[in-house]
């Protein structure tokens, strides 16, 4: 495309089919303990 | 849902229920507005080109139009929001606990002016968690946790290096139960470094998967709020054993953690202060306060904490473009390999999944709920015997916040943090909304970080 650029996302709607699994790191748990943080989070599934 | 904004040069379009990010042009910019504002996000492609040909006479308009149906056609660009009902299915499922935060000590070395455990004590009695206490903890969180393997336990405070031989033999059990149950514990532990010496150090570096090591900033930033017992300040004392920690971990698998407060709103400066101390991981929060507090952050705080975040953004950019980049937490953003949208969407499990243990075995949604009556839960020796407060954050997720329903951010801060609204409006289900803005600039931040590193 000449005038957009697209970054790679991970596609939400396909997560919701093989998401879930609960393996995740509890987002607080991680380094802030005040905020609730998941972007930055690893999917165990897609490590 | 779209939301667009300008930062540090680059023109940032966020199709926020697909996820995807795009960097355009400033004609694109303009025109994708003109389509949200005139709602003809669903018009055809003839349609929504004759509309956009009123205003825009560009010549490649045709050509603009086709991109933007192309990623529309996609499910790219205007995608509709379709995961309510999968997030309800979701959080109906049954109830496993996978983290523990432990609070191993109630007791600290520090008096740090804004600690929201009251110096430690959490408004209670200072105490000790015994082995006995924690081991039950340990068999509590295995028998809950169902089928998932990985269990994270944090080792908290208070000061947790006041109770070590503890935390020694919490470990030690924790890996007897691992094997025979196929479990997999993460421990972690969180510190303000006073207690660290080399034999801590060699345990926590072979048994803890991660290390959070609390200093602020600048000395006269950090000594302000984080003094010793008598009043001296701690940074002289704890920095040549954090740094030595950073190193030994090989600058990975840990953070330093500050909090700032009304009193260094130019916070940035502490940031990047504690980058040049040589630190590769940094987390720097901003602080919860009850809005009397004179180092409370304020409504009217709000836009010089946000240029903040800017300068921020864009000083890490610079460093990171000249190979001496470091990690701000809040600032780090997974966009090809982040959480599913279950994960994204139904809050931090607070109360559900994670739950917080006082030095004598009561359960807490969280441990920023410690010491609140209201919000006990159960114990070590009987379980869960509250189910109603469980069974209440379980039922809190973006779509159950007004405030979050409508936000961009939502699949990034997963509705930000129960007690937060708690404290702020007597309830779990809104936003802290200096937090929220805060946030949300955050967000931005690491996306524009993100589109200018695939520059």
């Amino acid at each position: 495309m000449k005038h957009i650029k697209t970054l790679t996302t991970r596609d939400y709607k396909e997560s919701v089919k093989k998401g879930g699994c609960g393996e995740c790191q509890t987002s607080c748990q991680s380094a802030c303990k005040t905020s609730c943080t998941v972007g930055n989070q690893s999917c165990e599934q897609t490590k | 849902m779209i939301h667009q904004y300008k930062n540090n040069g680059y023109n940032i379009v966020l199709d926020v229920n697909s996820g995807s990010v795009h960097v355009v042009d400033d004609t694109v910019y303009d025109v994708i507005a003109f389509i949200t504002d005139n709602h003809l996000e669903n018009s055809s492609k003839e349609d929504m080109l004759s509309a956009v040909e009123t205003k825009f006479t560009t010549p490649d308009i045709k050509e603009i139009i086709d991109e933007i149906y192309e990623l529309k056609d996609s499910g790219q660009l205007f995608a509709d929001d379709v995961y309510e009902n999968s997030i309800d299915a979701f959080k109906n499922r049954p109830t496993v606990v996978k983290a523990l935060c432990l609070h191993i000590a109630h007791d600290c070395n520090l008096k740090c002016k804004y600690c929201f455990a009251g110096e430690g004590e959490y408004h209670g009695r200072r105490a000790l968690m015994s082995f006995e206490v924690g081991k039950k903890a340990l068999d509590f969180l295995v028998a809950n946790s169902g089928s998932r393997v990985n269990l994270e336990v944090d080792f908290f405070g208070g000061e947790p290096l006041m109770n070590w031989q503890v935390v020694k033999d919490l470990v030690a059990y924790g890996r007897s139960l691992e094997a025979p149950n196929n479990k997999k514990f993460r421990f972690t532990l969180t510190t303000n470094g006073v207690l660290l010496n080399d034999e801590v150090l060699d345990f926590v570096n072979k048994e803890m998967a991660n290390l959070v090591l609390s200093i602020d900033g600048r000395k006269e930033v950090h000594d302000r709020m984080r003094p010793m017992a008598g009043g001296q300040g701690s940074y002289d004392l704890i920095l040549p054993k954090l740094k030595k920690a950073a190193e030994s971990r090989k600058q990975t698998n840990y953070y330093v953690r500050g909090t700032f407060t009304r009193y260094n709103k130019d916070f940035a400066a502490d940031i990047l202060h504690l980058a040049d101390l040589g630190f590769e991981q940094i987390s720097v929060e901003p602080v919860v306060a009850p809005p009397e507090e004179p180092y409370a952050l304020r409504e009217e705080d709000i836009p010089e904490l946000l240029a903040e975040y800017d300068k921020l953004a864009a000083e890490i950019l610079r460093r990171r473009k000249a190979g001496k980049g470091f990690n701000f937490f809040h600032f780090m953003i997974d966009l090809e390999g982040g959480p599913c949208v279950y994960k994204r969407l139904s809050g931090c499990g607070s109360g559900t999944e994670y739950l917080a243990v006082t030095p004598w075995g009561d359960f807490y949604p969280c441990h920023q709920f410690v010491g609140q009556e209201k919000f006990l839960m159960g114990n070590v020796d009987d379980g869960i015997t509250n189910t109603d407060i469980r069974d209440e954050f379980k039922s809190c997720n973006v779509y159950s916040k007004e405030k979050c329903r409508d936000c961009f951010a939502r699949f990034y801060c997963s509705g930000g943090c129960a007690a937060n609204s708690y404290n702020f409006h007597g309830n779990i289900h809104d936003a802290y909304d200096i937090g929220c803005e805060l946030q949300k600039k955050r967000v931005e931040c690491a996306i524009m970080i993100k589109a200018a590193m695939a520059d």
